[in-house]
């Protein structure tokens, strides 16, 4: 072929390639590859496609490697190679010339050679190392589209240890002038702070650079890494929140150029990743979510478009509202706008919708009582990723009255499912609802094992056996138990085991051989004979064979058992499974020796483990601190190591907020999504020890869950006294309708023409889903003028509490709660109501948290009363002095006339001693409440001051913390004083105390609720402990609990310990035993009985920390509290 | 951000692959043979989302060719859809009214439009102009390297 024509053929972009070699026939390469395409999608065996393709690698692997081989041919080659590899045939074979088509061919060339190299190696591949000179050379290339490439590959696949070669070029490029460039430099920071973020942490200064870039596009990549920044370190990021919002509400006020808009919606990327960063910013904290309520609302507001992606903004804006510190309107909005998504007819977006639900719920259930209609008919939708999603909303909404039902419908899921992962996942929370409501226990956890089979999390069936023998309040109760786990196992079994999962066998067997002798008249003998069919099952894995024999083990005591077990050990003594020898074995020793049996395994009795394990290592001081005084660096766990990186490369010495590893309890919906989702663990769980509630509680217990907003902060001005009197004479409308409801209370039949469209038996349904949810919101049905029901239960929203809600839905919501069998109780409870009008002044039951619940997880503080009666004292209080509060937070010079005003009314007994600044914690219209802590030697009193603000109406209080307290009046213009004497469960950095506090004005009307909180550190348990040097070094001995540190040390010239010792004296109140030479030892015990020791010692200018205690947590606790004790001045 | 994006033909034949974390061949092998199955049992009229492992799963069919994006699980889904979406847009503008066919026989194409489009997976361009713009002067180029003038074309 002529010249002219071949370059003729070239100049047309990247179309032809000819072959060179001799004889074959010219073909360009896009027919030679759409020749192989179309030769495989003729073929119709898997077996054909692989002959072919082995063919074609073949020759390809022939021509690669042919020294003739020009680099475009090369190309042509690669793109075969990378097609061949995308069925799932390797060609490793080609790997290195891909490396060396990056290498040397032209940019053409070049590009597809870097494509073929990212597509054909991963991470790790050592050919890789090829690649970084290529890399190199063509970053300082003067071809920008040579530099764009080599920056994309850098993003793609790039060795890890090799970053540092490269990094100061691609920083350079941030300074270069092409916007693309200095872009792509950006994401591949952004990548390099990803997989080694300790090598780009000295260039933070350069990501505020690209922020403030004049390209929007550069700026908009440099957000990728600030999102993850302020992950994981928001405070450092704070006063980047004015800048953020300053963006958005450029993009939302259409600023940007129209390149990028999608779909005339204004950059929806930069949008949401702006709305992103500031709920990060925004989270539990004021002052800086007030910064950005404008532009949410703007935003809100603009995405009015029905489009798939103004949606997609709206979500992200909801979650938001919801993340940061709450404004009512915004709430208002948000709620609105979820409306939108839930009843949406497009499935994708009622589906996020559902997401948006379960992840408000937390903080408002109620929401989940608006649209009760449709999670019902989500329940039953087709798609099984609907299914999914609601259940994890209803799981959200558990509480006792509820539980039974939605534990049905996830076991109804859990049938159908096929998904492993679903299985899996949905198994796990069943489990945890059976642990956290144990009454219907024993038979869930049943249904649980043998539809979650084995691929459940060995966890669960380890705690079901850890209960089942640690037991619940009686012994009767716990024996009757274990009987009826006995029977019906031994049921199962006769039955057919060998359709049961293996784990499920090995819990029978485990129950089976500790408790079969609880039923008297149950042979051991027959239990035998039934784990024998077991071993002899094909299916039984060695495993569960393992549990069968130690089931026998446990069994063989009586005469008739002990030939059938030798004949089992006989058998399986000689198997190749070394576990299953060595268990025939033991058998086969104790069943011989029954004195020697009866020794180990005490028939009916549990083995109480002698031996005491010193999980402290003391043994080891010697040689520890031997090698201490040697010069070797104290020992740190691997959780301080990492905090102490991390705290290294931020700007900010703050830790932020709970650092400290016990903060992991507090859980929030990131946690539930982070990707151990796998784990039972949820938000739920995180007030998992507090059994005290079980079955008495009929609320929602959401202390796991950080409170956002409180009743205060939205609902506050939406209840005042007006509104309370709007209620008080129903609407001759309304009433009716009232009175019907309460009728069909009576005959426990649903009123048809309140709510025709819905029918009966849904609404059975949603009764029984959504049953006490609303406890909440008290409810006072009012029937006549003077009379007064109270079914607080019952859900229903109060009137006016919600300028929303419809009549109709007011309407609707008794009548569906009254067709609830669940809820008969209540309907007698109703009926009785309405037959007898209750006395206005008379004690109202109450179905509220009584213990005082701590917000922060895991359940540590325990409050009791000081005595049987509050300390009361109604004193009149002077009205000039007394500064109304409203829902902004007050001046401090309002707090301070507050704390002077309320002081006089501490208890006589208490004021001898210091007390902490008394702080508002709430207030209503006619209502403030206010509280200290007071430390005395050997408690912590919570002083709780209710001050009643109205003129003259008289005030009905009723405070739930830790306990109910009787109802009492408060006159008007007067405080009344409670206190309560707080000690540790177990400690943490902080703790906070929630409460709740009912109240009617004037006493007998309608009541209302307060919840409240209050937040008081560790260091307010901690007093000094004064032991000898002698005792302490036999207590420290005997601690296992302990955490080391270093510490700053105060900077004086002659006794820096001595003076960091008095500094931290001065903070925490501790005990310094001794100071000898660098070493100094202090004491300091948890209230009177839970000691902490603390050796301290001088090493290269810091101070080595070593706490002790019998407590778990405390040393970490406390830790945290000497490090924040010695950074402030 | 996004972890991988398959796409796959209505028979669960493998179109294009791209993984923005490493993953060994195995895992992808695995990951691959999940999304066929899991995505293409799906019954019509259900949603584009699904859940695996740790990962949100959003995917759309367009014609006979599903796509399937990965994400990490805080990530908004329908905007994962519409990541989706503004890569067939990208698709359609350079080969012009694409099919299934056009992927088939120019992959590598589709490659180079999706490594302008995102980026260590994350969103690097959302201009439908900037992308093709970008792409078409690559492909301009020619064998010597004298080639300014498209340069100025592409970042001016």
């Amino acid at each position: 072929m002529s010249d002219v024509v071949e370059k003729t053929l070239t100049a047309l972009p990247s179309l032809l390639s000819l072959d060179s070699q001799p004889g074959s026939a010219k073909l360009s390469s896009t027919a030679k590859l759409g020749n192989l395409i179309r030769g495989i999608t003729e073929l119709t065996s898997k077996h054909e496609e692989e002959k072919l393709i082995q063919h074609e690698l073949a020759s390809i692997k022939e021509q690669v490697s042919s020294p003739n081989t020009t680099m475009r041919q090369m190309r042509e080659l690669m793109v075969r190679a990378v097609y061949c590899e995308m069925l799932g045939y390797e060609a490793s074979f080609s790997y290195i010339h891909a490396i060396k088509l990056a290498q040397q061919g032209n940019v053409l060339e070049k590009r597809v050679g870097y494509l073929a190299v990212s597509l054909f190696l991963n991470e790790s591949h050592e050919l890789l190392l090829l690649l970084v000179n290529t890399v190199l050379k063509d970053l300082q290339s003067t071809n920008l589209i040579e530099v764009c490439m080599a920056l994309t590959v850098v993003c793609q696949i790039f060795p890890k240890d090799m970053i540092p070669v490269i990094l100061p070029i691609v920083e350079e490029k941030l300074n270069h002038p092409k916007e693309i460039i200095r872009r792509k430099a950006v994401l591949a920071l952004h990548k390099f702070y990803l997989i080694a973020p300790n090598q780009v942490q000295h260039i933070h200064n350069k990501f505020r650079k690209a922020l403030c870039d004049k390209d929007p596009g550069v700026m908009t990549a440099s957000l990728h890494i600030y999102l993850q920044l302020i992950q994981e370190n928001a405070e450092a990021y704070k006063d980047l929140t004015a800048s953020f919002v300053t963006i958005l509400k450029q993009v939302v006020g259409g600023k940007l150029p129209m390149d990028f808009n999608y779909h005339s919606v204004p950059a929806p990327w930069l949008q949401i990743q702006l709305l992103r960063i500031l709920s990060l910013l925004g989270k539990n904290d004021q002052r800086t979510s007030e910064v950005m309520y404008e532009v949410l609302d703007e935003s809100l507001r603009r995405a009015e478009m029905n489009h798939n992606i103004t949606y997609a903004i709206l979500y992200e804006c909801v979650k938001c509202v919801y993340t940061i510190h709450p404004k009512s309107e915004l709430l208002e909005k948000a709620a609105k706008c979820i409306g939108n998504f839930v009843l949406s007819p497009k499935i994708n977006l009622k589906y996020l919708g559902l997401k948006a639900l379960t992840y408000v719920v937390q903080q408002d259930p109620k929401l989940a009582l608006q649209h009760q209609m449709t999670i019902i008919e989500c329940l039953d939708h087709s798609d099984v990723i609907i299914k999914r999603e609601t259940l994890e909303l209803l799981f959200r909404i558990t509480n006792a009255q509820n539980v039974t039902v939605i534990v049905e419908k996830m076991l109804d899921f859990l049938r159908l499912s096929k998904d492993d992962h679903m299985t899996i996942d949905i198994v796990g929370k069943v489990a945890e609802l059976a642990e956290k409501y144990p009454f219907k226990h024993y038979s869930t956890m049943n249904a649980v094992f043998s539809l979650g089979g084995d691929m459940m999390q060995p966890e669960i069936p380890n705690g079901f056996l850890k209960l089942l023998s640690e037991g619940f309040d009686s012994e009767e109760e716990d024996r009757k138990l274990r009987l009826f786990a006995v029977s019906s196992y031994i049921s199962l079994l006769q039955g057919e085991p060998s359709k049961l999962p293996q784990r499920f066998l090995q819990v029978i067997c485990w129950v089976l051989g500790e408790y079969s002798f609880l039923k008297e008249d149950l042979e051991p003998s027959v239990v035998l004979g039934l784990l024998t069919k077991l071993l002899d099952m094909k299916s039984s894995s060695s495993e569960t064979k393992s549990w069968v024999l130690v089931a026998m083990t446990k069994l063989c005591w009586s005469e008739a058992a002990v030939s059938e077990a030798q004949q089992v050990a006989e058998t399986y003594s000689s198997s190749f499974d070394t576990t299953l020898r060595q268990r025939a074995q033991e058998l086969q020793h104790l069943s011989r020796d029954s004195q020697l049996h009866s020794r180990v395994l005490p028939p009916g009795g549990r083995l109480e483990p002698d031996e005491v394990v010193d999980s402290s290592l003391s043994f080891l001081d010697g040689f520890v601190s031997e090698a201490l005084s040697a010069g070797a660096a104290p020992y740190k766990p691997l959780h301080q190591r990492q905090e102490e990186l991390s705290r290294s490369k931020v700007l900010s010495l703050e830790p932020y907020g709970l650092s400290l590893p016990i903060s992991t309890s507090s859980c929030s919906i990131t946690d539930r999504q982070s990707p151990t989702l796998l784990s039972t663990s949820s938000g739920l769980s995180g007030d998992g020890t507090d059994f005290s509630h079980r079955g008495s509680s009929t609320t929602l217990r959401l202390d796991g869950v950080k409170r956002v907003w409180g009743r205060e902060g939205y609902l506050a001005q939406k209840k005042p006294v007006e509104e309370v009197a709007q209620v008080e004479v129903p609407s001759p409308l309304r009433s009716p309708s009232q009175q019907g409801d309460a009728n069909s209370c009576r005959s426990k039949t649903p009123t048809p023409t309140a709510n025709p469209e819905c029918d009966q038996e849904k609404q059975q349904l949603a009764s029984s889903l959504f049953g006490g949810l609303s406890s909440q919101s008290s409810v006072c049905l009012i029937s006549g003028a003077a009379k007064m029901v109270n079914i607080q239960r019952f859900r229903r929203k109060a009137k006016g509490q919600r300028s929303s809600s419809t009549t109709n839905e007011q309407r609707a919501n008794p009548t569906v709660s009254s067709a609830s069998a669940v809820d008969n109780l209540l309907c007698n409870n109703l009926l009785e109501a309405d037959t007898e009008p209750i006395n206005s002044s008379a004690k109202q039951t109450f179905q509220h948290p009584h213990s005082l619940s701590v917000a922060n997880g895991a359940c540590d503080a325990e409050a009791i009363l000081t005595d049987g009666d509050p300390k009361e004292r109604n004193q009149p209080l002077s009205s000039e002095d007394f500064v109304e509060a409203d829902d902004s937070p007050p001046r401090e010079d309002q707090e301070r006339s507050k704390d002077s005003c309320l002081t006089p009314h501490l208890p006589a007994e208490l004021s001898g001693f210091s007390h902490s600044e008394i702080i508002p914690l709430c207030s209503s219209q006619s209502l403030d409440l206010s509280a200290c802590h007071v430390q005395t030697d050997n408690s912590v009193v919570l002083v709780v001051f209710i001050t009643n603000t109205s003129e003259d109406a008289n005030l009905q209080i009723q405070v739930f913390c830790v306990c109910e307290s009787p109802v009492e009046e408060v006159r008007g213009r007067s405080v009344s004083v409670r206190q309560y004497s707080l000690t540790v469960k177990m400690p943490l950095v902080h703790f906070e105390l929630v409460g709740m506090l009912s109240y009617s004005i004037p006493a007998g009307m309608p009541q209302a609720m307060m919840q409240f909180s209050y937040k008081l550190p560790l260091t307010s348990f901690i007093r000094p402990l004064t032991v000898s040097t002698e005792e302490y070094g036999s207590m420290w001995l005997a601690f296992s609990h302990d955490t080391k540190q270093n510490l700053t040390l105060i900077k004086e010239e002659r006794e820096p310990l001595t003076a960091t010792l008095n500094a931290l004296n001065k903070k925490l109140s501790l005990h310094v035993v001794e100071i000898i030479g660098v070493e100094g030892l202090v004491a300091c015990s948890l209230l009177q009985d839970q000691p902490c020791l603390m050796h301290c010692r001088v090493h290269a200018g810091r101070l080595a920390v070593w706490l002790r205690s019998p407590v778990p947590d405390l040393p970490d606790c406390l830790l945290y509290h000497c490090q924040r004790a010695l950074q402030e001045p | 951000m996004m972890r991988f994006l398959l796409l796959f033909s209505r028979q669960g034949k493998l179109r294009l692959q791209k993984w923005f974390t490493p993953i060994t061949e195995r895992e992808k092998k695995k990951i691959i043979r999940d999304m066929t199955t899991l995505v293409l049992a799906r019954q019509p009229r259900s949603c584009n989302f699904l859940q695996w492992k740790d990962l949100k799963i959003i995917y759309k069919r367009y014609a006979s060719l599903y796509f399937c994006l990965a994400v990490e699980n805080q990530e908004n889904e329908l905007l994962a859809l519409e990541v989706i979406h503004r890569y067939v847009e990208l698709l359609d503008k350079y080969f012009g009214n694409v099919c299934e066919l056009d992927i088939i026989f120019n992959f590598e194409k589709a490659y180079f439009i999706l490594d302008e489009f995102l980026m260590g997976g994350e969103i690097q361009e959302t201009s439908k102009q900037m992308v093709n713009r970008s792409i078409e002067a690559s492909d301009m180029l020619q064998e010597d390297d004298s080639s300014e003038w498209y340069e100025v074309e592409l970042f001016g």
